[in-house]
């Protein structure tokens, strides 16, 4: 199931389990969850900030590639992207599905 | 070095508890412990641990239900950006409350257990307290919140860990934690009746390891090990004064709940110095930061930037001196001691004592 399924359209979202913050304290943005936390690099608080649910794949990419003034990100996001999922901190909502008549 | 910030934050609101749990870390003394604090003292504690960079939150006892203030407790943490856990016995959550508490911005709810069947969980907590946590735990998962199941495991409950593990998975947990019991307080001064045998641990493991396998990600399964049956010690809090802060009910700041029982050290109180202080400059949280205060093997060990030396409490309690190995190292000269225990546990009970409950009454009894 994993892997499969996923691509620049797709619009994951945080966990519920999950709550991404920042912290000034620990110059980080982190991933707080029952009892433990994950303290995130910067790249991967910069992609998980922005995965809200709204935005797809390649609206992440674009606006990171513009945020950063950069271009050429799209592997390493869906990369990563596909690694949080494995780890469950992201999540792709369910794909609305057109009603079946018989 | 300047430590960094005290990333979780212990809230031990009340040792007023209405289990009687034989396991219990509370300090057998509580009985005779200072007044509790109050909602603003709670409060100030609060928004100077977050200043000082505090973001993990647990709000424990006791059973904290029985502070009336923990909705706002529970509003303001959430406000100042606390990730929020309530540690609890489930005894209090009522449909009232848990709503409360939701709106307040609580995060997670960590439930305990003390067995998967009505009779073990009963005696071992002395209460008829089963019934209402399978309700209290339906009420976590239909408000949404994330579950975690604790059940501390010794020798009278850990050969039903299929059972727990079953119960937890039909009660909708997302994590459990089979915690096997840590000796200190209440669970070492009935060590010798809860003690483990190495066979049932391997059998709890092997029971673990099957069940993980078949439920996969669906729930998470924390096994952690009794660490009288290691080689080397846990790298307890990460070494004291490093990320962690827990505060008494009557205001003791403390490098780990259990180093209360740590003699000579004087810990500071939350109403008479500020966190800042506290954390940085008291003797009692300087005391054991860094390697000056190791003693050999300690000292000159390679492995002591991986575990600080183990656990300050287990030196004390086991070999008489909080500044020497912990004994659960196998270089330690006192692991013999450790060992002996082990051994004891291998051997069938022949005259059990008697548990001794955690209760006001017999907390007096052992501290008159």
């Amino acid at each position: 199931m994993i892997g499969s399924g996923i691509d620049a359209a797709s619009r994951p979202v945080i966990e519920r389990r999950f709550r991404l913050q920042w912290e000034p304290a620990q110059n980080a943005h982190v991933l707080l969850y029952p009892e433990g936390m994950i303290k995130l690099n910067a790249s991967a608080g910069e992609i998980l900030k922005r995965c809200t649910g709204e935005a797809s794949i390649g609206d992440i990419t674009a606006d990171l590639e513009r945020a950063f003034a950069t271009t050429g990100l799209a592997a390493e996001v869906l990369a990563f992207i596909e690694l949080a999922i494995e780890k469950q901190w992201l999540v792709l909502p369910p794909a609305v599905q057109p009603a079946v008549r018989p | 070095m300047t430590p960094g910030p005290p990333l979780w934050l212990l809230l031990e609101l009340t040792y007023r508890c209405p289990l009687h749990c034989a396991f219990c870390y509370n300090p057998t003394d509580f009985a005779r412990t200072g007044t509790e604090l109050s909602t603003d003292d709670w409060i100030r504690v609060l928004r100077d641990a977050r200043a000082l960079g505090a973001v993990q939150l647990g709000l424990s006892g006791g059973e904290p239900l029985v502070r009336e203030d923990l909705e706002a407790i529970v509003s303001e943490a959430h406000r100042q950006g606390f990730y929020v856990n309530l540690i609890t016995s489930g005894v209090g959550l009522t449909e009232t409350r848990i709503r409360a508490l939701k709106g307040a911005g609580l995060d997670h709810i960590q439930l305990s257990f003390q067995d998967s069947s009505r009779q073990m969980n009963d005696f071992l907590s002395s209460t008829r307290t089963f019934d209402l946590k399978s309700k209290v735990a339906a009420l976590i998962k239909q408000h949404g919140f994330p579950m975690v199941l604790n059940v501390v495991l010794h020798r009278l409950n850990i050969d039903h860990t299929a059972e727990i593990l079953e119960m937890a998975h039909r009660l909708g947990a997302e994590y459990v934690e089979l915690a096997n019991t840590q000796f200190y307080g209440w669970a070492w001064h009935n060590r010798a009746q809860l003690m483990p045998s190495r066979g049932q641990i391997e059998r709890a493991e092997e029971v673990t390891r099957k069940f993980r396998e078949r439920v996969g990600a669906a729930m998470r399964i924390f096994f952690v090990v009794p660490d009288y049956f290691e080689r080397r010690p846990k790298a307890c809090m990460n070494g004291l004064g490093s990320i962690f802060l827990s505060v008494a009910p009557d205001g003791t700041a403390l490098p780990c709940h259990a180093a209360r029982m740590l003699p000579g050290i004087e810990f500071p109180n939350v109403r008479t110095m500020n966190l800042r202080d506290i954390w940085f400059e008291s003797a009692g949280f300087n005391h054991f930061r860094g390697d000056a205060w190791m003693k050999e093997p300690c000292r000159s060990c390679p492995e002591k930037t991986r575990d600080f030396g183990g656990c300050r409490c287990q030196a004390y309690l086991l070999t008489g001196d909080a500044a020497n190995a912990d004994p659960v190292c196998d270089k330690s000269p006192h692991h013999d001691r450790v060992s002996a225990v082990v051994a004891r546990a291998q051997q069938p009970r022949h005259h059990e004592q008697p548990l001794v409950f955690r209760s006001p009454a017999n907390s007096s009894r052992l501290f008159p």
